[in-house]
């Protein structure tokens, strides 16, 4: 084993090499971001040779041994949800709508406290790896296992892809790296710390990579807050008046430039001069138009925009957050690295403020960045700025952030949150793939495929084979996605877990008369209906197939798949006669015993 | 666990009030996590102008009300925490107990 970990080792290190030869011309090498990478990587890489030494039995690499203590678990839980598409997404949302930004932010916390309240106990106290032990506890093992592993690998996969793309694209702008370069020193990474460090190398790196975040970005705030005299007042004042006025000036200037251009275009008479001042006038007015866009929402930055248009865009968003949260492979198998339900408990209440105590980081960052980076030449690109006007950021959409940490720490610090960014989506992608390749080997293999007669180590060994088939097929993908438009897939990842996973995992734990036959077809009617709505939405339907109008209107499927998936479950279960449906309803009482207090769970304390 | 040891449980009074108290306190936060936010979401969707108003400086209604979700949602996990932990973590124990001596 140690021969293989070397031989990954060169072969990142070749990766990496050739990486930095491509990049040079591209991009300026950041050379404190590499070295403080090169720190992390080499950090965590010690970890995972820590760790395989500890990782013997299954339940180490699933599970961590179950010996993540609840303050543990609860940073790694908001690792695994502090993605750098959340810092650097929420952070520019902000930046770009400004409230709208703290309203999708909202989405994503207020699924925590429910998943506390109702589910986070019972998980614990039923479940062994996986959440599909949990659905199928008192079910028929095939049938719901095999559904459950489709919904976790489904998810993984869609997560995985937008996660590998942007990290291509990420690294490449920040490390000046080749984005193919990039994709594959991720996935080998990623292909390490999994298969050698199992659950425990994956744990400690999200905790390792959610202190620094959280750090940087607490660092970030503070400088921004340290500016206004810790007066939110001023900051989103000064961020209005910097919004308003360039999207003044902006909106002046390129009205200004459309008259002349029309005017021009009025007087011209040679054929050629027509089309060259055509030209020049279709631009000038587009960027007069543009302006006029941010002269309109620099007013609205302090309260909602057009972020939610309609309620059932709103109910649909709200449900496919707060639903999907709970049926996420690679967060709900946390909950197995605890020790009993009191651990489980504390992770939640723990990842709980972590999560909201960034997102509102997020959104003072958003503002900082306003002031800072907006209207700064230094930041702007301005070969982008001459077509378009506006204020295009350099390095596109998701900057603020990057570019916010230069403003108030210098190359140093623009460093230190490079190398987090890129430390986050190694934590992310790790937890991803453990999570997916435990439901290919606990949930397919041993369960489906072997009926439980398998051993430990075959089952350790085929769950290695499917962290690096994953992992491969990860950077196939990612290479494959580079050019398409992926921000549909999180939505995706989010509405399938919430209409396949959760509705068969929640049911089976507080209804009674569930059965196989209901579990299954509604957890299938769930996620074919959750990905054929999304194809038909706007997000697929217009945006990647280049259709005039979207078949379905709405842009999250949520709402009408969610129900779709419990209407189901009931109907095909309250229908069901067969004797198997009445031992399974018969079976409950055991479970729910179990669920409400742990008699018998794995890895409660014996007496 | 066999059938009658289950029976057992079920039948304990302890045991009963555990699912009762413990059901109804998770449910009942669940509820104003659902009813608050949804009522935020809802105002955001049918009446963003609610939340336009202006209460300090250039400072808007939608600024406290956003911070003010994400800090109950940590209250509240703490609020629950905190009784599941101690209450209901006791009365699981007692239970374990009198399944141990029956």
């Amino acid at each position: 084993m140690k021969k293989i970990f070397t031989i990954f080792l060169a072969l990142g290190a070749f990766a990496f090499a050739t990486g930095l030869e491509g990049g040079v011309e591209k991009q300026p090498l950041n050379v404190s971001a590499i070295v403080m990478f090169l720190v992390f990587v080499a950090g965590t890489l010690g970890i995972t040779y820590w760790a395989a030494k500890r990782t013997k039995t299954a339940k180490d690499f699933y599970a961590a041994g179950g010996g993540i203590t609840g303050f543990q678990n609860g940073l790694a839980i908001a690792g695994d949800y502090m993605s750098a598409a959340s810092f650097l997404g929420i952070s520019a949302m902000v930046y770009e709508k400004g409230y709208d930004g703290l309203i999708y932010s909202i989405g994503f916390l207020v699924g925590w406290p429910v998943i506390l309240f109702l589910m986070s106990e019972r998980l614990r106290n039923l479940g062994k790896y996986t959440f599909a032990d949990v659905a199928s506890y008192r079910l028929k093992q095939t049938p719901i296992r095999t559904l459950a592993a489709a919904g976790s690998v489904v998810t993984v996969l869609l997560y995985l892809i937008a996660q590998m793309v942007g990290a291509g694209q990420l690294i490449q702008m920040l490390f000046g790296l080749p984005y193919s370069s990039a994709v594959v020193l991720v996935g080998i990474l990623m292909i390490l710390y999994v298969t050698f460090g199992g659950m425990l190398a994956t744990t400690w790196v999200q905790i390792i990579k959610a202190v620094l975040l959280l750090s940087g970005a607490t660092f970030m705030a503070l400088a921004v807050m340290v500016h206004f005299g810790f007066s939110p007042d001023a900051l989103f004042a000064k961020a209005m008046e910097i919004k308003m006025t360039s999207a003044d000036a902006a909106f002046k200037l390129a009205s200004d430039a459309n008259a002349t251009a029309q005017a021009a275009l009025a007087s011209a008479t040679s054929d050629a001069n027509i089309t060259a001042l055509t030209d020049a006038a279709t631009q000038a007015s587009k960027k007069a138009a543009n302006a006029a866009k941010e002269v309109k929402a620099a007013s609205g930055i302090l309260a909602p925009g057009g972020f939610l248009p309609d309620p059932i865009s709103a109910i649909s968003l709200g449900l496919a957050l707060m639903l999907g949260t709970a049926g996420l492979p690679h967060i709900l198998m946390r909950f197995f690295t605890v020790a009993d339900a009191k651990e489980a408990r504390k992770s939640v209440f723990y990842a709980t403020g972590f999560i909201g105590y960034f997102y509102i980081l997020t959104f003072i960052i958003g503002f900082g960045a306003i002031v800072m980076v907006y209207n700064n030449p230094q930041y702007i690109d301005l070969a982008k700025q001459a077509v378009e006007g506006g204020y295009p950021l350099l390095g596109g959409k998701n900057m603020p952030a990057i570019h916010l940490a230069q403003a108030v720490g210098g190359n140093f610090f623009l460093g230190f949150i490079s190398a987090v960014a890129f430390a986050t989506i190694l934590a992310v992608v790790s937890g991803l793939t453990l999570a997916g390749a435990s439901a290919i080997s606990h949930d397919l293999y041993a369960s489906v495929f072997r009926h439980g007669r398998v051993d430990e180590a075959t089952e350790m060994k085929v769950s290695k084979m499917a962290t690096l088939v994953l992992g491969i097929l990860a950077i196939i993908l990612g290479i494959i996605f580079e050019k398409q438009n992926i921000a549909f897939m999180v939505g995706l990842a989010f509405a399938v877990a919430a209409s396949a996973n959760f509705p068969v995992l929640f049911l089976s734990m507080f209804w009674k008369k569930l059965t196989t036959r209901g579990a299954l077809i509604g957890g299938a009617m769930g996620l074919t209906t959750a990905i054929v709505l999304v194809i038909l939405s706007p997000v697929v339907w217009v945006d990647v197939f280049k259709n005039a109008e979207a078949i379905f209107p709405y842009k999250h499927p949520a709402l009408f798949s969610v129900t779709v998936a419990f209407f189901f479950t009931w109907l095909f279960s309250i229908t069901d006669n067969s004797q198997s449906a009445k031992d399974e309803m018969a079976a409950f009482d055991a479970q729910d015993v179990r669920s409400q207090t742990g008699i018998g769970a794995e890895g409660a304390i014996s007496h | 666990m066999n059938s009658d040891m289950i029976k057992d449980i079920m039948a304990n009074p302890k045991y009963q009030e555990l699912v009762q108290k413990r059901g109804r306190f998770a449910w009942i936060l669940s509820l104003i996590v659902i009813v608050v936010y949804f009522s935020f979401v809802l105002i955001v969707a049918f009446d963003p102008k609610l939340l336009a108003i202006k209460l300090y400086g250039v400072t808007t209604l939608a600024i406290p009300v956003g911070v003010a979700i994400i800090i109950m949602s940590f209250v509240l996990t703490g609020v629950y925490v905190k009784r599941a932990n101690s209450e209901f973590d006791d009365m699981v124990a007692e239970i374990k107990n009198s399944v141990k001596k029956g």
